[in-house]
């Protein structure tokens, strides 16, 4: 029974070792299970220096293991009953240490070649100060005073499996980063909260975004495209769900872009002007809420306390206008809950402070006050 | 070499409940310390309580362990062996806690000639300004790059004040003193080594005198600190740092001085030590050394430089 | 009192005592030894049924049967569960029992230090457990807790995560110190440093890495513990901190901690290897050496964690380099090894086929991470499935199957009984199988990007997460055959010989199996 079982396994373990040899035919193709090449010169040097380091280890291996297999085959105590007795050779000893030692010189100056090719970091043709959040990005343009967040665009029900995913499922996010191809782009990376990591696998772009210090990378994209990546250090509960999407786009439409960009900012505040209705505010409030609160306070203002406090019957949110407003405008300091004056225009603020302050039976229990974008207009004025 | 063969006499204990209850102890104790910290700002929990059980359950078992031991060494059991495993156990203790030293000190060295500078502008990831926009770095740093917001900002720093007011600055007494009980103990181990125990109780007693006063100078400093200058764990990493590094040192001298007090009253009351047999003054000697030598560390690189 | 002094002079020679109380209050290093293995053997089954929780997730893209946040608390249980409470302990119950028997000493040379090492690791464990049942849950910042996730951002519990960090670091310590002064005191005459098993060198080596690493972790602890609760900023740039310091400090601990977690097992396979080849280890002297220079080397390349935090271009380029050095003394290890099976009298007995899949795999584990310490190309490995499958394979074929391969190995010494070879084997062909369908998927995962620490993940990476699971399950099931047979050798077996093995050498084989209570109570002579 046990030989049996025994060599069933054997022979499961051949069969994997064929899976494991012609993976294109079985499954995915070869390209899905490498790195990626990328659009860059950068990342196509990474990419060949991978695969150099991969090949050595791999020849290194092969010899290892033949040697060790031959023996394994040829010395067992049935075909060698009287083993040799030496044990030791300096010759063995030195050659085995100088050799591996000039096989990682011969993979150390391509790397550091490549490595200092990398650091060679001034300024670019377009700086952008890239701001990790829990759990988004923010993208300033700092020539040209655009600013946005890049929130996870893929619908709740497609992450709980009652709906069908998409193609880019957890990869697509409400509004990507545009930046003009071959053009020298430089990313001043930071954080707000905790650390992140800005990784672009087609740039071969991965640096942390450090709260208070800023790190830099810069890239020249010669393909046009959309390319996707990750946050790619543990920042907390969404970790999985903060995506990085850029689009490379050529030059002139990233300047019909731009323009487009600083036209919207205008009509923004013409909204701003407009007389809101509670119906309107607290409509718009619901859906600014889903994109940007569920996250911590869920759909249900429940929260999960007592890390993220729940909105539904909380004092603040029932009777405290002027601190409800303070939150969302300031965060608060060493917690989770960020200002998001930067993040919402006043309209959007106000709406989902409106929004929060009628749902889950907070008008009912609560003193009913709404907030509109004048309020948050009136807030931003300098205080004298 | 030669002692290898007195394997005989090693002397293995054959079971004992002083380390099941030292465990014991310890539980009670993070689990009381844990909770006394969380529950800081509930005035109503006596979790504290916990924490004093477990304190006193650790202490209590020590004592009769110790005494255990003393005793053990005392009815003829120990052999040059089982002394010589003692020594090498101190010494390893001592490496271990100079590791921990090590931790605070890189912490230091590197927010030094890292950290701060690059906040404030210079070296290599000096863009970091960029984000504290007003922040300027020095050292010792009594600003923060926040400006105040979170963290408060200290009048004055504890750093050596200029040779005109060195009479006002306590470090330099505190190291006087510290120096001083280093010698001191060293007497009093002379002394025990002649044999002549008089010598040695009145040096060992010097020393713990030393120890106490050395404590209370710190005391003063501290109650300084936070009283007149403002200087607390609040203000940024220069008071994180000033505070941790003293603060572990003090508390180590508060070890150290209760290890020798306990050798002078085992000396004085019951008699023990002579010119052969002293290990356990020895391992508190050594931890003595230790202390003062951390403390040449700290003048140098917290107060001085 | 002295009555009772008296009285363990007596026992001396006596067996155990019976019962309950042995176990408490137990002062023999094989009893500690047993404790320990058997500490390591459970805590591996929760940190291994948590890393199921963590493949069943991820056996579909979506989220099927934990949230995000207990995910994270999962994998940061697993993580240190792992490292500390089964890795670690495993191999200081192996110490206790082999290193008085095989360096000729009557035990280890502090008795009751010993147990009180091993009795504070259930305490400590049980509050990390316990948290899982405090409000806001675990700690849920990985095994390696950067700052200020682990601060400021961090679930009330991490008060006692901090606590209990520092009570495993204070066993570690004692257990060490107890392990340099047993080598350096109480050798037998004769036994000089260059005559001593290879396991002996080898825990003496991780011995001194771990004084001097594991205070340095209980700094870093101390440290957050202070920001968190006493306004300090050592991790937060507003006061003049920097999270990155904490990186480095955790490192500094971290990247020695992973070596402190082979080096065992490179003393464990050299013992196995030399017996069922019958022939003599090849390059003795050489092995010692080369575990000297891991060990220092393992001191100056901390860093190769970090690559992408940031740090200055001559850093990067001195982490690289010193990294990659260390595969010239671990390669020295595995060409000694191969050369030790040229030419020998093989026999696959269950050790031996750990110890040989350990080398295959162990050295692929290496390639891995020597490929991860390049670093243009770790920009793209870092933090994605190709370091899971980096450190699972030295971690699981490495230290694990050191661990399994040493138990087969010695298990006729501890109990007087044979396991079964037929089931042994069996449990080796599941686990090799297992491991290698879980992990190796993983290095494709990772470069195809899928990033750790993901509760979800895109749908390029189906097909293989669900393999890797497949394995996973295969794998964790056989260690439950593993549990079986440790249990029937203890109850019962075919009676060993105080060789067990024809190619056996050292002390421990010279005494009866099982080995007695009290061992050497006067010191062999050695040659
Ligand atoms: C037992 C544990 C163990 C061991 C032994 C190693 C061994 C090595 N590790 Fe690994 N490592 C981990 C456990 C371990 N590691 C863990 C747990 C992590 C992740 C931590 C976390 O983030 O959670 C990690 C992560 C990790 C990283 C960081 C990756 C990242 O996060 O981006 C790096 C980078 O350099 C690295 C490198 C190495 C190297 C170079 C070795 C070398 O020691 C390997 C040397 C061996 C060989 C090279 C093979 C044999 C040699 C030959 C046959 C000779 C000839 C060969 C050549 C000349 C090529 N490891
Ligand atoms: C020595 C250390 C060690 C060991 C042995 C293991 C063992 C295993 N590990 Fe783990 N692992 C780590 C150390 C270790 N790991 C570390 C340090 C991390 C990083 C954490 C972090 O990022 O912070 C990690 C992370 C990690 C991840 C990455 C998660 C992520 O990044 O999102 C995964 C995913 O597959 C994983 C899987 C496994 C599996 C399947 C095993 C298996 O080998 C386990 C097999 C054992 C058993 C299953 C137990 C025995 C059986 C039973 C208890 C019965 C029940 C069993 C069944 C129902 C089948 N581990
Ligand atoms: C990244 C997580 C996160 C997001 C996103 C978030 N919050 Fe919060 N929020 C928190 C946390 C954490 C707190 C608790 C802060 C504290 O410690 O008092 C909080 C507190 C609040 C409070 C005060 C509640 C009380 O009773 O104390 C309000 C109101 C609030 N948030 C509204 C919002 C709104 C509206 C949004 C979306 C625009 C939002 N939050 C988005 C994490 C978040
Ligand atoms: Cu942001 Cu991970
Ligand atoms: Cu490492």
């Amino acid at each position: 029974m046990f030989k049996k079982i025994n060599n069933l396994s054997k022979s499961a373990f051949t069969a994997l070792l064929m899976l494991s040899l012609y993976p294109s035919k079985v499954l995915s193709d070869w390209d899905a299970l490498n790195m990626r090449e990328g659009v860059t010169q950068v990342s196509r040097d990474v990419f060949e220096l991978h695969m150099l380091i991969f090949y050595i280890c791999v020849a290194i291996g092969a010899v290892v293991f033949s040697v060790m297999f031959y023996s394994l085959f040829r010395y067992t105590k049935k075909r060698n009953p009287n083993p040799s007795t030496f044990h030791e050779s300096t010759k063995l000893e030195v050659a085995w240490t100088i050799i591996p030692f000039l096989v990682l010189i011969a993979m150390a100056v391509p790397a550091s070649k490549t490595l200092t090719e990398i650091y060679d970091d001034e300024e670019g043709e377009i700086n952008i100060q890239v701001v990790g959040y829990q759990w988004k990005w923010e993208y300033k343009y700092l020539e040209d005073d655009i600013n946005f967040f890049s929130n996870l665009s893929t619908d709740q029900d497609e992450i709980y499996n009652l709906v069908p995913k998409g193609e880019n499922y957890l990869l697509e996010v409400d509004e990507p980063l545009i930046i003009p191809v071959d053009t020298r782009v430089r990313f001043l990376i930071t954080a707000n909260d905790v650390i992140h990591s800005w990784w672009v696998p087609d740039f071969a772009i991965k640096q942390d975004a450090i709260p208070g210090f800023i790190n830099t990378a810069w890239t020249r994209a010669e393909e046009t495209g959309i390319y996707r990546g990750n946050c790619t250090e543990l920042c907390g509960k969404n970790h999985g769900f903060m995506p990085v999407v850029v689009k490379v786009v050529e030059k002139d439409e990233y300047n019909e872009w731009v323009l487009a960009k600083k036209e919207e900012a205008i009509k923004l505040a013409e909204l701003t002007e407009k007389e809101w209705s509670l119906g309107e505010l607290t409509e718009r409030g619901e859906g600014v809420y889903q994109k940007n609160c569920v996250a911590c306070h869920q759909m249900n203002g429940e929260g999960l306390p007592p890390i993220f406090p729940a909105l539904a019957g909380s004092d603040i949110v029932m009777f405290d206008k002027d601190r409800n407003v303070e939150i969302l405008m300031e965060g608060v300091q060493g917690a989770a809950m960020q200002s998001f004056a930067n993040q919402l225009s006043e309209v959007d603020m106000a709406a989902v402070i409106t929004y929060t302050r009628q749902a889950w039976g907070n008008a009912e229990n609560g003193d009913g006050v709404y907030v509109v974008p004048s309020d948050i207009v009136e807030y931003k004025k300098p205080k004298i | 070499m030669e002692d290898r063969m007195e394997y005989q006499k090693y002397y293995v204990p054959e079971s004992s409940k002083f380390p099941i209850f030292a465990a014991i102890s310890l539980f009670i104790l993070i689990i009381g310390a844990s909770s006394t910290i969380n529950s800081l700002d509930n005035p109503e929990s006596n979790a504290s309580l916990i924490l004093y059980t477990g304190l006193a359950c650790f202490l209590a078992t020590l004592f009769f362990w110790f005494r255990q031991v003393v005793k053990e060494n005392n009815a003829g059991l120990e052999s040059t062996q089982l002394s010589q495993s003692f020594v090498y156990g101190m010494a390893w203790f001592i490496f271990s806690e100079v590791m921990f030293f090590a931790a605070f000190f890189g912490a230091l060295f590197y927010v030094r000639t890292f950290a701060v500078p690059w906040l404030g502008g210079e070296g290599e990831k000096g863009l970091a300004n960029i984000l504290w926009q007003d922040f300027e770095a020095s050292w010792p740093l009594i600003n923060t790059p926040d400006g105040g917001k979170a963290f408060v900002i200290a009048a004055k720093s504890m750093s050596f004040p200029g040779w005109e007011n060195i009479s006002h600055w306590l470090p330099i007494y505190n190291t006087i003193v510290l120096l001083s009980s280093s010698v001191t103990v060293h007497f009093a181990h002379l002394g025990l080594k002649k044999g002549n125990k008089k010598t040695f109780n009145a040096w060992l007693a010097i020393t713990v005198l030393l120890a106490l006063i050395f404590v209370g100078l710190q005391a003063l400093e501290y109650y300084e600190a936070y009283a007149h200058f403002g200087l607390t764990l609040n203000s940024g990493i220069y008071g994180s740092t000033f505070f941790m590094l003293t603060g572990f040192h003090g508390f180590h001298v508060m070890l150290g001085g209760l290890m020798l007090a306990v050798m002078l009253i085992r000396s004085v009351f019951y008699g023990h030590f002579n010119e052969h047999k002293h290990f356990g003054f020895e391992a508190a000697s050594w931890y003595w050394h230790f202390v003062d030598v951390v403390w040449v560390m700290l003048f140098l690189f917290v107060y001085i430089l | 009192m002295s009555s009772v002094i008296e009285s363990h002079h007596d026992d001396h020679h006596h067996g155990p005592a019976k019962g309950l109380m042995r176990w408490l209050l137990t002062t023999n290093h094989k009893d500690i030894g047993t404790l320990y293995l058997w500490f390591s053997f459970a805590m591996f089954l929760i940190g291994g049924a948590m890393a199921m929780v963590i493949r069943a997730e991820l056996f579909q893209p979506g989220m099927q049967i934990v949230q995000p946040e207990f995910y994270n608390q999962m994998l940061t249980l697993h993580g240190l569960i792992m490292v500390f409470g089964a890795v670690m302990p495993a191999f200081v119950g192996l110490a206790n029992w082999l290193i008085p028997m095989m360096v000729g000493a009557p035990d280890m040379a502090l008795p009751r230090l010993n147990n009180l090492s091993f009795w504070l690791l259930p305490f400590a464990f049980g509050i990390l457990l316990s948290s899982l049942f405090m409000e806001g849950g675990a700690p849920n910042f990985g095994w390696t807790f950067y700052a200020p996730l682990s601060t400021t951002y961090a679930p009330p519990s991490v008060t006692f995560f901090i606590f209990s960090v520092h009570i495993m670091g204070a066993s570690s310590i004692m257990g060490s110190i107890n392990v340099i002064v047993t080598i350096m005191n109480m050798r037998a005459p004769g036994m000089d440093l260059m005559k001593m098993p290879l396991f002996v060198w080898s825990w003496l080596i991780t011995a001194y890495l771990l004084i001097a690493v594991m205070p340095v972790l209980a700094g870093a602890v101390t440290m957050m513990l202070m920001d968190i609760h006493f306004g300090t900023s050592f991790f937060n740039a507003a006061g003049g901190g920097d999270p990155v310091l904490f990186q480095h400090i955790f490192w500094f601990f971290g990247h020695p901690e992973v070596y402190i977690m082979i080096l065992p097992a490179f003393g464990i396979i050299s013992h196995i290897i030399e017996t069922f080849a019958r022939k003599q280890l090849f390059g003795y002297e050489s092995m010692v050496w080369a575990m000297l220079s891991i060990a220092i080397l393992s001191f100056v390349v901390w860093a190769h964690h970090m690559f992408t935090v940031g740090m200055p271009l001559a850093a990067e380029l001195f982490f690289m380099w010193a990294t990659m050095l260390i595969a010239v003394p671990t390669g020295v290890k595995v060409f000694n090894w191969v050369a030790t099976m040229f030419k020998g009298s093989i026999s696959f007995e269950t050790p031996m086929l750990f110890a040989i899949a350990f080398v295959v795999l162990f050295t692929i584990g290496g390639f891995s991470g020597l490929m991860l310490s390049i670093v243009p190309a770790d920009f793209q490995y870092h933090d994605t499935y190709f370091v899971v499958a980096h450190f699972h394979y030295v971690l699981v074929p490495g230290s694990i199957f050191s661990i399994m391969a040493a138990v087969y190995y010695w298990i006729p010494k501890w109990t007087g009984n044979m396991y079964d070879e037929r089931m042994g084997r069996l449990h080796f062909w599941l686990s090799f199988v297992g491991v290698n369908v879980t992990f190796f998927p993983q290095h494709w995962i990772g470069l195809a990007g899928m990033p750790r620490r993901y509760p979800d993940y895109a749908l390029q990476f189906a097909d293989w997460n669900m393999v890797s699971t497949a394995g996973a399950f295969l794998f964790g099931a056989s260690q439950i055959l593993f549990l079986f047979i440790v249990l029937k050798t203890v109850l019962g077996g075919k009676k060993a010989t105080p060789q067990v093995w024809e190619g056996a050498r050292g002390l421990e084989w010279s005494v009866e199996s099982p080995a007695p209570y009290h061992t050497f109570s006067t010191p062999p002579k050695v040659n």
